[in-house]
């Protein structure tokens, strides 16, 4: 293909291919917004995104007096058959304090699942000043079938949101987890769903 | 690319063929592989009257079926459409089907094809002095890509999707009910079909630009440009930067559903509220990419029946500009209750007041432009006043809406729906008949009648108002839209919206008659009908135009007027 472009054609050529350039990075961007959003959300604790620190971290921070209460909610989504709940509703503590909170799960099914639970606090505010250190969230978790665990989680409330004029009113914080199952266990999610539409003939009979 | 020369054979005046002055191919070359760009916009303009009509139909459907409170048609349009024995929940899902087609139907297969494929494509290049396009086959490929779209979207309507047959996901495709929610090929479909457009309007835009920047005659310096080929090069600019963010969106979608990827899904670590920032940032600007050329087509016709140049130029064309930029960072008031913080919303709320000192800047401009002018009240200054006036009415609620704490209460109310209908479907859709009765017989080289375009005016304008303006009331009174039931507290206003339809249907069969009294017995048009305020190039030339036009370059003096 031996092409004579005139002038004119190889200034369009040049400029169309810049301009489409454009549009080729925009698509990368919108691409490259998946994991830039999620950095964003753990940096700032948008959407009541929890920080994470290590125990070194934790062992520097200093308790106050102020009291903050935390409370606790445990969910699980619909087509999981795991009952899953915190141990105690709600925990008083001070803001720097460490504390422990216990949440039990367990596998109601005839299998074994795993499950991947998201969370996040309210008011979505404090997500940048809700530290965990130790936490069943940061690992998927598999149950046998009947099977029921403990599961902790150390956290504290670093105070400098006493310094946030948005956040440092709170005087409760309510920690949410829902369980889900985890994405890739599919062969197991089939049996659930093939378990209801049983369930409901076997009912309506 | 070999054939880019043969393209731009009219580029010389000299060559063998010049005294055929229009050598036209046969049919199916010249509709079917058109390199022209009248031709392509000719066909653009025919597809969205087309796709007007089908979205039009769709919300038919609905405003009957919202006359009176209860269920009483959607089954039987379920069984029209193959459904047997639609249940009461695929009737309801039907709904959603129908919401969803009349929205991306307007938006990416009528006003957009109009507006930037068919107005764009025939005045751009008159209005520079070009000869045709910069890439006359990639026009072709987009005309033909956004065809097939549409295509796409109305095969959704007859394959299963979730509850019923037919995408359920609203225009917005919001995750989590576009991919675990709906199963079934319809949303692979309806979400191809916005591949498909979306590709074609980028190829457009690539085209746009390259056409405004590189094949200007000589003289015409970007400030000399008249403003609807500056509204153009903006709204390029849009679809450039925020159509492939939504092809990227989409895709995720689409792996998500089909792939096994969890972009949008918690189970995996995604967030379905991402989504919505990447819609969004695509959705904001995209009002704007339906409007501008609006703006640029009124600025034109607004001029020229006060017989003066537009007041303001660069602050015009500026101001379009800065509404594009600001386009861009405003999209997370689409978002107010997806629990940002109260900071983000105050931000959020205050850049898009932001946007109205540019919208306020055109609307007084033309307002001044029109002071001490010497006003003839011809069809398409009469549809342009009428655009003012009702894009004025959406812009205020728009600001109403604007403030987070205001939109908690009426987020996802018939208020919205009346504002959004007010900027789009009375204001980008009058802007559209503005320039149609603008142009329509330069394109055609008839007159239309100018007595059945002001009846189809008064006629339109009567019967949008009676249609959206109750929405106002309703959504304030909290009738919560996208539900084809409601309270009977809601029926007046929904009753009178429903005789605003009829009304405006109405309106649109005069329309048409005036299309076909004018291709059929209308006088034929000269070179420059509306005299001596029409000052632009595209006049210069006869109606309708040469096949091939501008052999010879114009020269804009240095002292003309835009």
């Amino acid at each position: 293909m031996s092409v004579v472009l005139t002038a004119e054609a190889r200034r369009n050529r040049r400029t169309g291919l810049l301009v489409g350039s454009i549009a080729l990075a925009m698509l990368g961007l919108g691409y490259a917004s998946v994991p830039l959003y999620r950095m964003f959300c753990q940096a700032t604790g948008f959407n009541g995104t929890t920080q994470r620190a290590t125990a070194a971290q934790a062992a520097g921070v200093k308790a106050t007096l102020r009291p903050i209460t935390v409370r606790f909610d445990a969910n699980v989504a619909p087509n999981l058959p795991w009952v899953f709940k915190p141990e105690q509703v709600t925990q008083d503590g001070r803001i720097g304090e460490r504390k422990m909170a216990f949440f039990t799960a367990k596998n109601t099914s005839d299998h074994a699942i795993i499950g991947r639970a998201v969370f996040n606090v309210t008011p979505e505010q404090t997500g940048a000043y809700f530290h965990k250190i130790q936490c069943f969230c940061f690992n998927e978790q598999r149950l046998e079938p009947g099977q029921e665990v403990r599961m902790p989680v150390i956290y504290y409330v670093d105070p400098a949101m006493l310094d946030d004029a948005n956040a440092r009113d709170t005087p409760e914080i309510t920690l949410s987890y829902t369980f889900l199952e985890a994405a890739g266990t599919a062969g197991t999610a089939t049996v659930v769903k093939a378990a209801k539409p049983l369930d409901r003939i076997a009912s309506a009979r | 690319m070999a054939t880019i020369p043969a393209d731009h054979e009219h580029f010389d005046a000299h060559h063998d063929h010049a005294h055929d002055h229009d050598h036209k191919p046969a049919f199916f070359a010249r509709w079917f592989m058109s390199t022209n760009h009248k031709d392509i916009g000719t066909m653009y303009l025919i597809f969205a009257i087309f796709a007007g009509i089908v979205g039009g139909a769709v919300s038919g459907i609905m405003r009957v079926e919202l006359a009176q409170p209860g269920i009483q048609y959607l089954g039987a349009v379920a069984q029209f459409l193959g459904e047997k024995n639609p249940s009461f929940d695929q009737q309801l899902h039907l709904w959603n089907v129908l919401i969803t087609a009349h929205g991306l139907i307007m938006v990416f297969f009528m006003v957009m094809p109009a507006i930037i494929g068919g107005f764009g494509n025939w005045f751009v290049p008159l209005m520079i002095g070009a000869p045709d396009m910069a890439f006359p086959r990639m026009n072709n490929i987009s005309f033909w890509l956004t065809v097939a779209g549409f295509f796409s979207l109305m095969f959704s309507a007859f394959v299963p999707g979730g509850t019923g047959n037919g995408a359920g996901i609203g225009w917005t495709a919001y995750a989590p009910l576009s991919t675990s929610g709906s199963t079934g090929p319809a949303v692979d479909f309806a979400i191809f079909s916005l591949h498909l457009a979306g590709a074609g309007s980028i190829l457009g835009a690539v085209n746009f630009i390259t056409t405004i920047f590189n094949m200007r005659a000589p003289g015409m310096t970007l400030h000399k440009m008249p403003l609807f080929v500056w509204s153009v090069l903006v709204t390029a600019f849009l679809l450039l930067l925020a159509l492939p963010v939504l092809a990227a969106a989409i895709t995720m979608l689409i792996t998500d559903r089909n792939f096994g990827t969890t972009f949008f899904d918690a189970a995996g670590g995604g967030d379905p509220v991402l989504f919505q920032h990447l819609f969004w940032f695509f959705g904001h600007p995209e009002v704007y990419i339906m409007i501008l050329p609006g703006f640029g087509i009124i600025s034109q016709i607004i001029s020229t029946f006060s017989r003066k140049p537009v007041f303001g130029y660069l602050g015009m064309a500026y101001a379009m500009v800065a509404i594009g930029v600001v386009g861009f960072i405003v999209w997370a008031h689409h978002m107010y209750t997806t629990g940002l913080d109260v900071n983000t919303k105050m931000y959020f709320t205050a850049a898009t007041m932001v946007i109205a000192v540019p919208t306020g800047i055109k609307i007084f401009s033309w307002i001044a432009t029109m002071w001490g002018g010497s006003l003839e009240f011809k069809s398409p200054m009469i549809w342009a006043i009428g655009f003012i006036f009702l894009f004025t009415v959406g812009g205020v609620t728009g600001v109403v809406l604007a403030n987070g704490g205001i939109d908690d209460n009426l987020q996802d109310t018939y208020y919205v729906v009346a504002h959004f209908h007010y900027v789009l479907s009375l204001g980008a859709v009058t802007s559209l008949f503005a320039g149609f009765y603008y142009w329509f017989p330069k394109m055609s080289g008839r007159m239309h009648s100018e007595f059945l375009a002001h009846l189809h005016f008064w006629v339109f304008f009567i019967g949008v108002n009676t249609l959206f303006f109750p929405m106002h009331f309703l959504g304030m009174q909290g009738m919560p839209r996208r539900y084809p039931d409601y309270a009977p507290a809601f029926e007046m206003w929904n009753k009178i919206a429903t005789d605003g339809y009829m009304i405006m249907a109405a309106s649109m069969v005069i329309f048409f008659v005036n299309v076909a009294y004018s291709l059929f017995a209308g006088k034929k048009a000269v070179g420059n009908y509306w005299g001596e305020g029409a000052t632009t190039l595209e006049w210069t030339l006869s109606s309708p135009p040469p096949f091939h036009q501008f052999e010879t370059l114009p020269v804009i003096d240095d002292n003309a007027h835009h």
